[in-house]
């Protein structure tokens, strides 16, 4: 029924006026650091009018683990089993982003094996579906579907165990290493991914009937959180954020790094299919369509590795390791396409000062950086939280939060 | 855009004396900009049509050594129409007296993305900010005694307000 009796509009402005003044006690609510939904241990704490939030105060640094402090006391190489530890469900492309940095700075860039850059890509890729298929899961936990998860862990768990079988580690893989490789890839590796790739791929519909379709799941998160890309690109967001909001910006493109220029894939950006660009539903189905564009990659990677790129028994992925790992002193910043977004490693390296016996000042080439700074995506992309979540209620509160898709390990560092 | 142009389109509009150096060598080349006015420099990158650095990649404080008793704040900037990188430098001697900090404008008011680096930076190194909004450590608890990231910290051993560490 219309209602267009403007009595009836006076009386009901009326009452809406009454129930304003009187509920307009502020309450501070803590939410976090242990709370399921934060995604690991991020405290905010909500100023609240009834269920709607007024403002957002995020406090950080619970998992806070030293990693520029040990980084300057350790040797490059060292350090790669830290970074490792940054963002810890994408591992590989924080340590294919720091050992480029080095290679960088050393000059050995151009003369990695061709073979190695594909194996970096092929893992990196492998680790960006393991790294998308939590955010995805454990969204639809935040957003109370509970099959989703099961399904996402399931599918990853085949992720996990592939790269277990590379590098021996299950999420810490310490497998790239600065002028190569850990080891090679093991034998009868690229038949097993092919074979997961096409069990994967129908999986994949699966999920999107049951979650990226979902009614309810499109009530939830369509036209919640709203990111303009103004703001997104004021705040330094980067990754499935910035590219929710409308705009094609994929690192792999645009510096177009390792073997990256000679794979054919598309950038998907969100297109406010659902409600407005930039919505909780368009981060959250850039993720989906980055999986499948990861999967073309990965086919594309398998084809070259088994075709041109095969491998020979006097194969060494080590052959090409610098035996000293001494840049000159200089400083680099190295950014790259994390599964999160931009991660960038700021390196400042100088000669190491020494006294000699005669109390002679000299300088010596060292391999430990001076000062590193690591920029993590998830760091710039939690900063936003406060700026898209004024006036939300509480519960889409925790839709914006699963939609950012934040690992605490990097936020913290 | 060379760093050049650049250079020249802050000389025309900041006069000469903004742009005090220049590191041309090295992977990244970078402007040393004069350390007072790095927020108009911001400003003025991010707006002009000629530039738009409009994204702040990152920005690290650095300790440059007990020696020198440097401190300084690198830019790394963007520009995302123009697919462009620029590193800004400013940096000033100061004493290591913690009641003492060196301190810099803010640029929170021009990046929004800049306020959490710096109170990373603040926290890390105690570098301040002039203007910044809410400049709290971030990482590390607010009873922190010192900033970790310089190159004189030494850990307060043994005790942590009173409590006994093994």
């Amino acid at each position: 029924m219309n209602i267009a009796n403007s009595k009836y509009e006076e009386a009901l402005a009326r009452y809406t006026q009454k129930i304003a003044e009187a509920s307009t006690e502020e309450m501070v609510l803590n939410m976090g650091p242990q709370h399921p939904s934060t995604h690991g241990v991020l405290r905010l704490e909500l100023i609240t009018d009834g269920e709607i939030v007024k403002e957002v105060i995020p406090h950080i640094g619970y998992l806070h683990r030293c990693f520029e402090k040990h980084a300057e006391s350790l040797t490059y190489q060292q350090t790669i089993p830290f970074t490792d530890r940054m963002d810890y469900l994408a591992s590989m492309n924080n340590s294919h982003v720091w050992v480029m940095g080095v290679e960088k700075m050393l000059g050995i860039d151009k003369d990695i094996p061709k073979r190695v850059e594909y194996i970096r890509v092929l893992v990196c890729e492998l680790n960006r579906i393991a790294s998308h298929l939590i955010a995805i899961g454990t969204y639809g936990i935040d957003i109370g579907a509970f099959t989703p998860f099961l399904w996402c862990f399931r599918d990853r768990e085949h992720i996990m165990g592939m790269l277990e079988w590379a590098s021996g580690s299950r999420m810490l893989y310490n497998y790239i290493w600065v002028g190569g490789l850990f080891y090679d890839l093991p034998v009868g590796f690229e038949e097993r991914c092919r074979e997961f790739v096409n069990y994967f791929k129908p999986k994949m519909d699966e999920l999107n009937g049951l979650l990226t379709n979902n009614q309810i799941f499109i009530q939830r998160t369509a036209n919640v959180g709203v990111l303009p890309l103004d703001v997104a690109i004021n705040y330094g967001c980067s990754g499935p954020m910035l590219r929710g909001s409308g705009l094609k910006w994929d690192l792999r493109r645009i510096d177009g790094y390792s073997v990256y220029p000679e794979i054919e894939f598309e950038v998907p950006i969100g297109k406010g299919e659902m409600g407005t660009v930039g919505d909780c539903w368009d981060r959250y189905k850039v993720r989906i369509d980055e999986i499948e564009q990861s999967l073309y990659i990965i086919e594309q990677c398998l084809d070259r590795l088994q075709k041109e790129l095969k491998r020979t028994p006097d194969f060494d992925p080590r052959a090409k390791l610098p035996k000293k790992l001494t840049p000159k002193p200089q400083d680099y910043y190295v950014r790259g396409e994390g599964a999160k977004g931009e991660l960038g490693f700021y390196f400042v390296h100088q000669k190491k000062k020494e006294f000699d016996k005669e109390g002679k000042e000299r300088y010596l080439d060292t391999e430990i950086p001076y000062r590193v700074k690591s920029r993590g995506p998830s760091f710039c992309n939690l900063s936003v939280l406060p700026a898209i979540s004024k006036g939300v209620m509480i519960a889409d509160l925790i839709a914006i939060i699963g939609s950012i898709d934040f690992v605490l390990g990097e936020v913290d560092r | 855009m060379s760093l050049e142009e650049i250079k020249t389109i802050l000389v025309h509009k900041f006069g000469e004396g903004i742009v005090i150096g220049e590191e041309p060598e090295g992977l990244q080349p970078a402007l040393l900009i004069d350390s007072d006015r790095i927020a108009e420099v911001c400003r003025e990158l991010k707006d002009n049509p000629k530039t738009y650095f409009d994204f702040l990649s990152c920005l690290s404080g650095v300790d440059y050594g007990t020696d020198e008793n440097r401190f300084g704040v690198v830019y790394h900037l963007s520009s995302i129409p123009y697919q462009k990188q620029l590193t800004l430098k400013i940096s000033k001697v100061n004493g290591r007296d913690l009641e003492e900090l060196p301190s810099f404008p803010s640029i929170s008011s021009v990046y929004q993305a800049a306020d959490w680096h710096e109170r990373e930076a603040y926290d890390m190194l105690g570098i301040y900010f002039e203007g910044h909004p809410d400049l709290r450590r971030l990482l590390l608890p607010d009873d922190w005694d010192g900033f970790p990231l310089r190159k004189d910290y030494t850990t307060t051993d043994k005790y942590y307000k009173g409590i006994k560490i093994d």
